[in-house]
């Protein structure tokens, strides 16, 4: 097979690979027989080498929409669908993403392997809160289902394993009903860190909240910010507006793009600089309002290719997360060496995580979402959804009943295992820095590590392409108990790419 | 509405131009011999584009089932597209004879019998558009793939002599000639990777080419020029040619 050279969306690392790909499961079965060092690979738009390997098995052809249970709103879907997809098909239907990150060109396959978490994680948890289960193909060549309540240990190894317990071929998900197309806005400006964090807090009830934060500012407007909060825009919402009798008006296409490689160092810490000042000058001056989903959710993605103006070495993502307690200490420490350094980030985002959102065991009867759109008109069945579950958690007040409940739950998942071992977000503030390759760089970066690691922080594995084996494990109190499914599942590593080699998995 | 009915739906150009035929608010009947992958892609153009799609059995080699296969369809289609095909391997081809058969009745035996039945049907009710895909490897037979180019070359002749017959009866018959496509078809294959087009580009090409009754179409279109080029090549130089 050709031998092609790859990036993810960094460009960096760029590696020499065989890609190939398969839109029928025999296929894919096919293709991991007797092979090694496989990963999955979607739309590459984790940054680093997370979907790296020698042999790549793209699910760009397995995109296939395969049931839609329209009453609860529970998709079954192929691994290659990408969310460009299903935002084009079901928000005209009336039906949201439960959880989506910054960019819509990503795969359900791919969600679930980072377990990608979005604006509303505080409220809603990650993408897996809302996966019923999962089909996947594992290294004996079988294809199993797993979910909370079948083949658990899979299933939690699973969201947010990286693809290295198999190639995922098929989710059930839930989606989100949603009224109208767009999301009523608010922007606060926060002069500093700790007014920041106080609206963070004070906006806990808000549905998406997240933060663009000005690194290079230091002194008194360290971390000073702009916060912009979402609701979904009910139908009287926008009455008043053009969009009022065509609510779920949706437009995917139609996009700019960055043709060329900007000459590298055309983002140095002048020209950021510029920026921040502008963009946190233009927020002070925006007003409140009604903003269609496309601006809200994914603002980059009207540009293609923005990674080009990073020019040709690429850049690095930096996505950590510090528990509540130490936040406020641990952020301060590193904005503060952000701006010492005048390393800016051209996009940096600060969000507050919630805690872990405990998984149920699905309801079989959503389990089985085989039936065909028009079949599902006929169906009477009443299912409970997660997102009926997400009321019910809140609507239970008795902790009694929720105790007796979890017990339950976790009798029947094996081993104890109730939530996804080694998934990025926990509690506390996340921040996302992005830096162009430069001199030095790594360096400072070693620097900031030991902050995050001296405040118990993790690393997020979807952005990481540097980080050493010892850095990260120390953020993953659960690996080893992930490894030891993953040798369960794949005792030969069929399954591996760059970086599990890079940090020692596999 | 109005429909549309696949043979060989299973293949990646009949998937991608299903995708085209369902944006237009076609129905579709969707034929070949998996089932289960032609259940999903029904499903999956069903809950895409909101239009009815059913999976049907047909199997091209079954010659003694066409008729009736085509009676019974309800409703009767306005567009019947057929893209079975079977590239096979030309080495096995040359010392097995029941391959070889193999590949000439899947690529032109079998489609050119249905071909045949909706071309008498339309005929009947005077309207109707018959979509033949062909390849460029019937423009001229080489080495590599002669048995599948012969039987291209039969279709592409079939199609020809169909379209002069019915076209005086207001049916439309088109042949579409396609070049590499990134389909699994040749997924063993070595392409030239600039030549090899992806099938939602082809199938789009050849929807648009339905649209304004293009009779015959190269696709991608530059596939024109290179066929052009290689058929002008004397016999005395082609046969000396490692293409």
């Amino acid at each position: 097979m050709n031998k092609v050279k790859l990036a993810n969306w960094g460009r960096y690392p760029v590696i020499e690979t065989s890609i190939s790909s398969f839109n029928e499961e025999r296929h894919a079965v096919q293709k991991i027989r007797n092979a090694h060092g496989v990963i999955a690979r979607g739309l590459g738009r984790c940054y680093g080498d997370s979907s790296l390997a020698e042999n790549i098995l793209s699910t760009l052809n397995y995109n296939k929409f395969i049931a839609f249970d329209e009453t609860n709103g529970v998709l079954r879907c192929e691994a290659g669908v990408s969310f460009a997809d299903i935002l084009e098909v079901f928000v005209p239907k009336g039906w949201f993403l439960p959880v989506t990150p910054g960019t819509k060109f990503i795969t359900v396959g791919g969600a679930v392997a980072s377990d990608v978490h979005g604006k509303n994680h505080h409220k809603e948890g990650t993408f897996g809160n809302w996966v019923h289960s999962l089909k996947i193909l594992i290294a004996s060549g079988e294809v199993i289902n797993c979910s909370p309540g079948e083949n658990a240990d899979l299933f939690f190894a699973t969201v947010g394993g990286m693809g290295l317990t198999g190639i995922i071929l098929e989710v059930v998900f839930s989606l989100k009903k949603i009224e109208t197309a767009f999301i009523t806005q608010q922007v606060h400006i926060a002069k500093n860190l700790d007014e920041v964090m106080r609206l963070f807090d004070e906006n806990k009830a808000a549905t998406y909240s997240v933060a663009w934060i000005d690194c290079l500012a230091g002194g008194k407007t360290l971390g000073r910010s702009v916060l912009y909060l979402g609701e979904h825009s009910k139908t009287d919402e926008i009455a008043d507006t053009i969009f009022a009798d065509k609510p779920l008006y949706y437009h995917g296409k139609g996009s700019i793009g960055v043709p060329f490689n900007f000459p590298s160092g055309s983002l140095n810490s002048l020209s950021i600089r510029l920026f921040n000042s502008l963009y946190y000058g233009m927020n002070k001056l925006k007003s409140d309002g009604k903003i269609h989903i496309n601006p809200f959710f994914y603002p980059l993605d009207s540009v293609n290719n923005w990674n080009r103006i990073y020019g040709k070495k690429g850049f690095l993502q930096y996505q950590f997360v510090l528990p509540l307690e130490n936040s406020r200490e641990g952020m301060t420490e590193i904005l503060t060496a952000l701006h010492n350094e005048g390393r800016g980030s051209f996009l940096a985002v600060l969000k507050l995580f919630g805690k872990q959102i405990p998984y149920f065991l699905p309801d079989t009867s959503v389990n089985e979402v085989t039936v065909t759109a028009e079949e599902t008109a006929n169906r009477n069945e009443t299912t409970v959804s997660n997102n009926a579950q997400f009321e019910r958690i809140e609507a239970e007040s008795n902790t009694q009943e929720r105790a007796s409940r979890d017990g339950k739950n976790q009798q029947c998942m094996q081993n104890g295992i109730n939530h996804p071992l080694i998934s990025f977000p926990m509690e506390g503030y996340t921040l996302a820095l992005d830096f162009p390759i430069t001199s030095g760089l790594m360096k400072f970066l070693n620097k900031l590590d030991e902050i995050v690691l001296e405040h118990n922080g993790r690393f997020y594995f979807t952005k990481d392409s540097r980080l050493k084996p010892d850095v990260f494990r120390k953020g993953y109190p659960e690996l080893d108990q992930f490894l030891k499914i993953k040798r369960k599942y794949d005792p030969e590593n069929t399954f591996s790419s760059s970086q599990s080699k890079r940090l020692g998995l596999t | 509405m109005k429909n549309c009915l696949i043979i060989g739906a299973n293949s990646d150009i009949a998937k991608a131009l299903a995708a085209q035929f369902a944006k237009a608010k076609y129905n579709l009947c969707l034929t070949g011999r998996n089932m289960e992958e032609l259940k999903k892609t029904a499903s999956d153009l069903n809950i895409r584009f909101g239009v009815q799609a059913e999976a049907l059995f047909f199997d091209v080699l079954q010659y003694e089932t066409h008729e009736t296969f085509f009676q019974q369809l309800e409703p009767k289609p306005d567009v019947v597209i057929a893209a079975a095909g079977l590239l096979g391997d030309q080495s096995i081809a040359e010392t097995d004879p029941q391959y070889a058969r193999l590949i000439i009745d899947t690529n032109f035996t079998g489609v050119a019998g249905i071909l045949n039945e909706a071309g008498n049907y339309f005929e009947t009710i005077g309207k109707g558009s018959v979509i033949g895909i062909s390849s460029v490897a019937g423009e001229r037979g080489r080495k590599k793939n002669y048995f599948y180019g012969a039987a291209k070359a039969g279709f592409t002749a079939f199609l020809s002599g169909l379209r002069q017959r019915l076209h005086p009866k207001g049916v439309f018959v088109m042949t579409v000639l396609p070049g590499f496509v990134r389909t699994k078809m040749i997924e063993n294959e070595e392409t030239p990777w600039l030549l090899t087009a992806e099938p939602e580009k082809v199938a789009k090409q050849i929807f648009n080419g339905w649209k304004s009754r293009k009779p015959v179409i190269h696709t991608p279109h530059y596939w024109w020029l290179i066929m052009c080029m290689m058929k002008m090549i004397p016999e005395k130089i082609f046969r000396k040619l490692n293409v």
